[in-house]
């Protein structure tokens, strides 16, 4: 028998109730289209987290002072201040594994701009901050190393602040004002949008790191840095690098194993994996609680096939006795369970993508639908009918035709 | 002339639990092509018995049976399948045609599983309807049909495939006297054209159309004559 009368003969079964044919499908539907729904949700999630973690830089290591004891209170990290200007440079020149080392101080302020102002971070950074963030300017210069050694008062704007201070007109080459010090706009950064965090990572003023040590922070010694942003050569020499670190940090700190190091080492992509883990799993999680409702469905599937060769007991013995092998039997039943559930597969993900693009729309939620998804719930669904379809296809291939034939 | 189906000390021994009950005591018989043969006995003779082995649907217990020269002893279900596909053809008391599905197709169903193409299914299909009167009823629903009308496309859809004989169970139990009269006469008209028709049957009066009477009881044949059919 050949295939396309198999696949007639089950469409012609399904015509028959239409009604409860649709019902049956009916769980499949939900099922699917939960499915598809959620892991657009759940890809859609993890696809910003990744883009997030690409906005900060790849391969990026902090280094920040540890805590400091003063009269009794200890502060938290971060709060001693430890690290240097040098201790930068010897990082980016003394480990083999760093591509670049870059100290950062971190101030805020009110920036004015003629009859404008806007509050924002400032942060001073040596020319290498900018390599390690892959943060280029879209328009004018970048800092250069002169402006470092020169200390020279000039500054790069984030998007958000060039919007706020100048609306639509172009800052560079204007003077805007920080913390009441005269500062040369050289450029405007490209917009990088939120951090991982939800912080906006446009809203901050760039300059020069010797400029800011004299001009912008206060500090008890000269040539302090806030926190040296470390960019390891590859992904794999991440581990290495941050070893190097501590090592070389150690060794200029004259740190024994007697006393507690005064600085702390965070691999930021690590924490970032992490976060993109958790929405992986989630998407996961997800689609597993969907896939429930896709048993429940089959189930629902495998009920009324039964029911069906229950019915049609007399006309499977019909076809025994006129020559239908075991296999013909099996193989149209199987078609007709597999023919819901692909069908109820397609609407489901016609459905299913809908919704997604309706989440995403009115809820603002990032959705992704992938290739990959709809293929892995269309053989799902198809698999669904092959499973579920099987024992009563095989109940109705072992029927005795002479009972069959005598059903009533 | 050659003997279509052969029987040789045919048993049949069904058993429900620790209880034997044997259908058929050892029955041997022969049928030669071209013979229209009426089986006959009361209920539990063992006539019903007979014709299902006779279709290859129950496999004796043991002896043997040779259908067109083929020993169905020993097939296995998907070789019995074949044979009555190419080998049988049958008509049932309750017509057992497929509900809402049209006349033609329901002819065509044998050659569907001989693996014909739909052009060649239809073109024969359309050939056996017309053989038993049915021309221009193809698009008909079995629902549409009169019982009269229904059986001729049962014996159609046993036509279908030249098989080497009919079965017919009780073929005009379900109509009125006129229309098994009629039935009857397509079945002998059949039979003048030279196909072996094996038929069950109760009724006295429509085993008298068959040339040849088998007769059962208690599971053997009591009786074996020849009757000169005339109506």
């Amino acid at each position: 028998m050949d295939f396309i009368q198999t696949l007639k003969i089950a469409l012609r079964a399904l015509r028959t109730n239409k009604m409860r044919s649709f019902l049956t499908m009916l769980g499949i539907i939900i099922g699917i289209a939960a499915v598809i729904a959620m892991m657009a949700v759940g890809s859609g999630a993890s696809y910003v987290i990744s883009q997030q973690i690409a906005s900060i830089g790849s391969n990026i290591i902090l280094v920040i002072p540890g805590s400091t004891t003063s009269g009794g209170l200890r502060t938290g990290s971060g709060g001693a201040q430890t690290l240097s200007s040098d201790d930068a440079r010897s990082i980016g020149t003394d480990c083999p594994s760093v591509a670049y080392a870059a100290g950062t101080v971190r101030a805020s302020g009110q920036i004015i701009s003629g009859n404008m102002n806007w509050s924002s971070v400032i942060m001073g950074g040596t020319p290498e901050l900018f390599e390690i963030r892959e943060w280029p300017v879209v328009s004018g210069r970048a800092i250069s190393q002169q402006d470092e050694d020169g200390a020279i008062k000039v500054c790069l704007l984030g998007q958000t602040v060039a919007e706020n201070l100048f609306g639509s007109a172009d800052p560079v080459g204007s003077i805007v004002r920080i913390k009441k010090i005269p500062f040369t706009v050289i450029g405007i950064l490209e917009r990088k949008g939120q951090s991982p965090q939800g912080q906006d990572q446009d809203d901050a003023v760039f300059v020069p790191l010797r400029t800011a040590q004299r001009n912008l922070v206060r500090s008890q010694r000269t040539g302090i840095v806030s926190a040296i942003i470390v960019k390891a050569k590859s992904e794999e020499l991440i581990d290495k690098a941050e070893k190097e670190i501590q090592m070389l940090l150690n060794q200029r700190h004259r740190i024994t194993a007697a006393k507690e190091p005064d600085f702390t080492t965070r691999n930021l992509s690590e924490i970032l994996a992490v976060a993109e883990q958790s929405a992986k799993a989630m998407s996961l999680l997800l689609g597993a609680v969907a896939s429930i409702s896709l048993i429940v469905g089959g189930i629902g599937i495998m009920n009324i096939m039964l029911v069906s060769v229950t019915e049609r007991t007399r006309e499977i013995g019909i076809r025994m006795a006129i020559g239908a092998k075991k296999n013909d039997i099996l193989l149209q039943f199987m078609t007709e369970a597999v023919l819901l559930t692909m069908l109820g597969g397609l609407i489901g993900i016609a459905l299913g993508a809908g919704g997604a693009t309706g989440v995403s729309r009115f809820l603002g939620w990032p959705t992704m639908i992938s290739i990959q998804s709809i293929t892995i719930a269309f053989l799902f669904s198809a698999a669904v009918g092959i499973f579920f379809g099987f024992y009563p296809a095989k109940k109705a291939a072992g029927l005795n035709p002479i009972d069959a034939l005598r059903y009533e | 002339m050659s003997s279509v189906i052969s029987l040789t000390d045919i048993r049949r021994v069904f058993i429900m639990g620790d209880q034997q009950f044997e259908a058929l005591k050892g029955v041997s018989f022969d049928i030669t092509t071209g013979e229209f043969v009426a089986i006959m006995g009361a209920s539990g003779s063992g006539k019903s018995t007979c014709m299902n082995v006779l279709g290859c649907l129950d496999p004796p217990t043991s002896g043997r049976y040779l259908l067109d020269g083929l020993d169905v002893g020993g097939m296995g279900t998907n070789e019995l399948a074949d044979i009555r596909n190419k080998k049988l053809g049958f008509v049932f008391q309750g017509f057992n045609l497929l509900a809402r599905t049209p006349a033609v197709e329901n002819v065509e169903l044998p050659l569907i599983y001989a693996g014909l193409g739909s052009r060649e299914r239809r073109r024969q299909a359309l050939i056996a309807m017309e053989q038993v009167g049915l021309a221009g009823k193809e698009n008909n629903h079995p629902s549409q049909l009169s019982g009269g009308q229904q059986q001729r496309v049962a014996i159609a859809r046993a036509l279908v495939n030249n098989p080497a004989v009919i079965l017919a169970d009780e073929p005009t139990g379900n109509l009125d006297s006129s229309t098994s009269e009629e039935i009857m006469n397509l079945f002998t008209a059949l039979n003048r054209q030279g196909i072996t028709i094996i038929m069950v049957t109760h009724e006295h009066d429509v085993a008298a159309f068959a040339g040849r009477q088998i007769t059962f009881r208690d599971g053997r044949i009591i009786s074996d004559s020849l009757t000169t059919a005339t109506v």
